[in-house]
């Protein structure tokens, strides 16, 4: 398909990245003691809410002075709870995982 | 932002990205190892804050604008919001119910995701409809999928088996695919598209929720670290939309890490990925009639004794033990064994508990020493020396039948021996079946005595008992 191949070209860079990384990911998991699968995933999970990003740029650019116009409240709304979810996501995520590691923290000696 | 000139502040922008994506990097990798694991998440957690405020100060628009002070209030304001709720319920729930929150956060995140890729699907602006409606897909499907895995864990939803499920979910997959295809092809007017798109989004909810709704709550943890892998890919998705390489690279990172770690999981549970996402788990009996034994109990006191004058006692802890937070008191009482000069461990099935590595959690926070938590390949040959092996509320991950009954759902699962230890104790509730719902043979063997009661009202009379002895 057309659209897919452009896309492709478009964006070289990012998918060499994208393969590259993959890559990464699975090396720096591989060999992890199944103790910290769980404060992994978590920490993990706190990662993947970077999508809080995307909700500060479509926040940020929203246009306050024409929100009437076409479906600008709505975006906005919608941009805002993309925020608030993200921001649950990436702070609650980062401090249950550091609650996780604190007991394990305890138990040397 | 191509065509307008390049200010200094794109280029502190990206490489403050470029600094993010490596602390996410490096945040993970000491993650994965036990002395720097706290380090490592403060790392991704200065990744993500350095991203956030180099976006909030630095990011144009494709028009060359800053983001005006009103946004950045509403940003704000929103940031605070969430972040409170989630600082206030990471810290305030039980430890027990960790599984079920993280679920619950990486549903946001999903919902995040979808939110983001709805919105920048009616931007006209936006020449990447492919990732837009990928991130939509894959977001809603992460968001309710998590849900109900939640719920699961949460114990509000049962689960649901059928083997039409997997084709009416087969169907459904076909359903998304046509839609896609049907959305980046066809010209027809932008509002029928939009229309299209919220169905899109429906059926994807749908999905999620038709995809975990079949999987045994047994399993809840493996598909709770592939929707994470999701919500990873989901982010990814939305960070080509804005090129933004923070995202895209920590979101594939996550995708990928996500994904070894379901798969690590998979084998820790001698299961493949299609197995659990397809096959059947729990709900049931063993085919195989067997000759079953009579149950035979014991009291406290006897209990006590055989206890107290053994030389060395293996303590199986299970997610009863956890759910009646008994965990102190069992501390306690193999404190006291140890004080009476008995040798006491902790014998630690991978995925006892609800999630791998949270019965070593929530043994932590006894205070149970780091030294006496010994994982099953460790423990097993040390079993037939053991004197007595006592059970605490776990079933399935000590059940015989996963090593000699073909037939049995659980077969192939590498359990801990408990049955070749001289004595076992189990401590039970009731005789009700485990999570997977499958007959333990276990509790009628010949070495076996029960001990009927709460985890937490036993083991108070257990250290009673040995107190008095």
């Amino acid at each position: 398909m057309e659209s897919v191949l452009q896309f492709f070209y478009a964006n070289k860079e990012a998918i060499f990245i994208i393969a590259l990384t993959i890559f990464l990911g699975l090396e720096v998991i591989s060999n992890v003691p199944s103790v910290l699968h769980t404060p992994l995933m978590s920490g993990a999970n706190a990662i993947s809410g970077v999508i809080i990003i995307g909700g500060i740029i479509l926040v940020g650019h929203a246009d306050l002075q024409n929100l009437v116009e076409g479906s600008n409240l709505l975006n906005l709304i919608l941009g805002i709870f993309a925020l608030l979810f993200g921001t649950l996501n990436v702070i609650g995520g980062f401090v249950v995982t550091d609650r996780m590691l604190e007991m394990f923290k305890k138990k040397k000696k | 932002m191509d065509t307008l000139n390049i200010t200094n502040g794109d280029i502190i922008l990206e490489f403050s990205y470029l600094l993010s994506a490596l602390f996410f990097v490096v945040g993970l990798k000491l993650l994965s190892s036990p002395d720097s694991a706290r380090r490592g998440n403060l790392w991704a957690a200065a990744g993500m804050l350095l991203a956030m405020i180099a976006t909030m100060i630095l990011h144009r628009d494709s028009n060359g604008g800053t983001i005006q002070a009103g946004n950045l209030i509403i940003i704000l304001v929103a940031i605070a919001f969430g972040g409170v709720i989630g600082a206030v319920i990471a810290r305030k729930i039980k430890m027990t119910a960790m599984p079920q929150l993280v679920s619950f956060f990486n549903a946001t995140g999903g919902a995040a995701s979808a939110l983001v890729a709805l919105i920048e699907f009616s931007n006209p602006d936006n020449q990447s409809a492919l990732v837009t409606l990928l991130g939509l897909v894959i977001g809603s499907i992460a968001f309710s999928g998590s849900m109900i895995a939640y719920g699961k864990l949460n114990g509000n939803i049962k689960d649901i088996f059928s083997k039409l499920m997997t084709y009416i979910n087969l169907l459904i997959l076909l359903g998304l695919v046509i839609m896609v295809v049907v959305l980046l092809t066809s010209d027809m007017p932008l509002e029928s598209k939009q229309l299209l798109v919220y169905v899109l989004l429906a059926v994807s909810l749908i999905y999620g929720v038709s995809f975990v709704m079949p999987i045994g709550g047994a399993d809840m943890p493996v598909v709770i670290s592939l929707l994470n892998s999701f919500t990873g890919i989901a982010a990814a998705m939305a960070g080509f939309i804005y090129h933004n390489q923070a995202m895209i690279l920590g979101g594939i990172f996550v995708g990928a890490a996500g994904m070894i770690l379901t798969i690590l999981m998979c084998k820790a549970m001698n299961r493949s990925l299609i197995n659990v996402v397809i096959g059947a788990f729990g709900g049931g009996g063993a085919a195989v009639d067997r000759e079953k034994g009579t149950v035979k109990e014991v009291s406290a006191t006897d209990a006590a004794v055989m206890l107290n004058y053994s030389s060395k006692v293996v303590i199986v802890p299970g997610y009863g033990l956890a759910v009646a937070q008994a965990q102190h008191i069992c501390s306690e009482m193999a404190q006291l064994l140890e004080d009476n000069g008995v040798e006491v461990k902790y014998a630690i099935h991978p995925v006892a508990g609800r999630m791998p590595g949270h019965m070593n959690v929530l043994l932590a926070e006894a205070d149970v020493p780091y030294d006496k938590l010994v994982e099953m390949d460790e423990i097993n040959p040390e079993m037939p020396k053991t004197d007595v092996a006592v059970v605490i509320g776990a079933n399935d991950v000590v059940n015989p039948a996963a090593l000699d009954d073909p037939s049995s759902p659980i077969y192939g699962m590498p359990i801990i021996k408990v049955h070749e230890a001289k004595n076992v104790i189990v401590m039970k509730r009731g005789m009700g079946k485990g999570y997977a719902a499958i007959e333990n043979y276990l509790f009628y063997a010949d070495n076996t005595r029960m001990f009927f009661g709460s985890a937490k009202d036993s083991l108070q009379k257990l250290v009673n008992e040995i107190k008095a002895l």
